[in-house]
């Protein structure tokens, strides 16, 4: 029975994983298939059931159905798409740089590597609410500064082909630490003496990076991309608080979309349904991050 | 490289750093500068101005009631990192020592949920909470921060149980004593720093969560991000306000991060993802 005991110790922790993420996975699954609009109903109800005979059976999917028929849920996933590439290849590639200027010393680096975490460490609430003052046409700092190159520039939060670059900037702002942080413990490991022997062999400083730095950098290159891939998913507090979606429909993606049709309009059911347009990326992204970094020992 | 070679090298370098710093640094000068300005001054975009503690005296009186929005935050806080660390540290501390059949699927099972969207989590539980008498209430919000933590605190612990040797224990383990006096009186002070950088983490990561505290609160326990995204709305532009209320939310957040920033370069970065 000793070992039963051991158990013990991973009981609480699994009872809050297996309350706070895996029942509210499997009760959004199950509203997925279930017609709830706070305002008419006060309970959920299958979309069909036995009672309703086999010949009605379809009708479990109405949610998904009419997702296939919003124009809305089309846009969603190309901003939402639009918005993860963005911010993966920015942060990621922005990473990198900052590592490598980092991986050096001169003059300001000390300060640079003392300052480096605090945008991610900021509520991105509050660098939401900031960006939307930065850019606001008539008080903001950017639009200020961006006056002269013309006045749809400086109203960047009112255009629909300049917003979304807005978030993208305000988002990239916030992650670039994490990566950089994460680059910076690959580069620390990368074999000192293979570099300094490649140089007395005559190579190039761009030859000793593309030839051993690179490779050594691949894997947490992968890392970095699926992780912010998945976090770029999630992202939900700088799109609510700089544009709510707007203008239009241009920055509205799907984690926001979700939002917007659960707890503007209360209606759960879909809302449930649209949030599985997440939650299968999400789960290949997992599957992938998982393979990459808890390999099995061969 | 060889700087004498490559001057050009060297200044394009040097532009790189100062522009980096000026990039990070601009936008949290800009929220704590306005903070202390007159609204005539924020809009007149001065970088050096008379300043002023009348936004913080503001903020603090009604209608904002920022008091009690930050002790929202303070409590919901604390008491998300008081159940996780030990919650975790004890799960963290098995899944390192103990040979449990399954153990492998459950820390993938661990580390997959940290990949679920929180505005599917928050959808059921604000529907639980509304029967049960939980919406609103600081108890509630805690308990559902529980998900953005405690998978996070336990992958986190693991690895830094993982580094400390199982030999340290075994003399205790002779004398008999029972696991938790060994993993209270040996293992925590010896993975103290991991704990209590664990612990900071997951302080940070509540105190900044906007989506569950928007969606499970609306008057009583509203948290001061969700309190400074709503000024907006009462009485117009507000900006001198807003930065206000954004200094009290950031200024705990840069001081700890100091404490964050060197543990990150120190140590490994292994299972530190959220």
């Amino acid at each position: 029975m000793r070992h039963a005991s051991r158990y013990l110790f991973v009981v609480p922790a699994l009872v809050v994983v297996l309350a706070t993420a895996f029942w509210p996975l499997a009760r959004a699954l199950a509203l997925a298939f279930q017609e709830w609009q706070l305002a008419k109903a006060d309970a959920p109800a299958w979309l069909w059931t036995p009672a309703d005979g086999f010949a009605h059976v379809a009708d479990l999917w109405l949610n998904f159905e009419r997702m296939a028929e919003d124009p809305l849920v089309w846009n969603a996933v190309q901003v939402t798409v639009f918005f993860t590439i963005a911010t993966v290849v920015l942060t990621v590639g922005f990473g990198l740089a900052l590592a490598l200027l980092l991986s050096r010393g001169g003059p300001l680096k000390s300060l640079l590597r003392a300052i480096l975490i605090l945008p991610f460490v900021m509520s991105p609430a509050l660098i939401g609410v900031s960006w939307r003052f930065m850019f606001n046409p008539e008080h903001g700092l950017f639009s200020a500064l961006a006056r002269p190159l013309g006045g749809a520039v400086a109203d960047a939060l009112g255009s629909a082909t300049l917003a979304p670059w807005v978030v993208v900037s305000a988002d990239v702002w916030h992650w670039v630490p994490y990566t950089t942080l994460m680059f910076m413990a690959a580069l620390a490991v990368v074999p000192r003496d293979a570099l300094e022997a490649a140089r007395m062999d005559g190579a190039t400083p761009w030859q000793g990076f593309r030839d051993i730095t690179f490779p050594h950098l691949v894997p947490t290159l992968a890392v970095a991309a699926v992780l912010k891939c998945i976090f770029s998913l999630k992202a939900f507090d700088l799109i609510y608080t700089i544009t709510g979606g707007g203008p239009g429909n241009a920055t509205q993606v799907l984690s926001h979309y979700v939002y917007f049709q659960g707890f503007k309009y209360f209606d759960l059911g879909y809302a449930s349904a649209l949030s599985f347009l997440l939650i299968v990326p999400m789960a290949l992204l997992a599957w992938l991050y998982i393979r990459l970094s808890y390999r099995v020992p061969a | 490289m060889n700087g004498t070679r490559l001057p050009t090298l060297r200044v394009l370098e040097f532009a790189a750093t100062f522009l980096a710093c000026a990039v990070i640094l601009v936008p949290i000068y800009w929220i704590l500068s306005n903070g202390f300005k007159s609204l005539v001054d924020v809009f007149a975009l001065k970088w050096l101005f008379a300043p002023t503690l009348e936004n913080f005296q503001r903020i603090f009186a009604a209608p904002f009631s920022i008091g009690e929005k930050l002790a929202n935050s303070l409590i919901v806080s604390l008491a998300a990192v008081a159940i996780a660390v030990p919650v975790a540290t004890l799960a963290a501390y098995a899944f390192s020592r103990f040979a449990l059949r399954g153990a492998r699927g459950l820390v993938l099972a661990i580390v997959f949920s940290q990949f679920i969207p929180p505005v599917v989590i928050v959808l059921p539980y604000f529907l639980l909470f509304r029967d049960l008498g939980l919406y609103d209430t600081r108890i509630g919000l805690a308990l559902v921060e529980l998900a953005l933590v405690t998978p996070f605190a336990v992958l986190m612990l693991k690895s830094t149980i993982d580094q400390i040797p199982r030999e340290v224990e075994e003399a205790a383990a002779m004398d008999g004593a029972t696991r938790l006096r060994i993993i209270l009186d040996i293992v925590a002070p010896l993975a103290a720093s991991g704990i209590i950088t664990a612990a900071l983490l997951c302080f940070i990561l509540t105190w900044n969560d906007f989506l569950f505290a928007l969606i499970l609160t609306s008057k009583d326990a509203v948290t001061l991000p969700v309190g400074l995204a709503m000024f907006g709305g009462e009485e117009g532009v507000l900006w001198h306000l807003i930065s206000a209320g954004g200094t009290l939310l950031m200024l705990p957040m840069l001081l700890l991060s100091l404490h964050i920033q060197k543990y990150y370069l120190e140590g490994s970065f292994a299972g530190v993802d959220r």
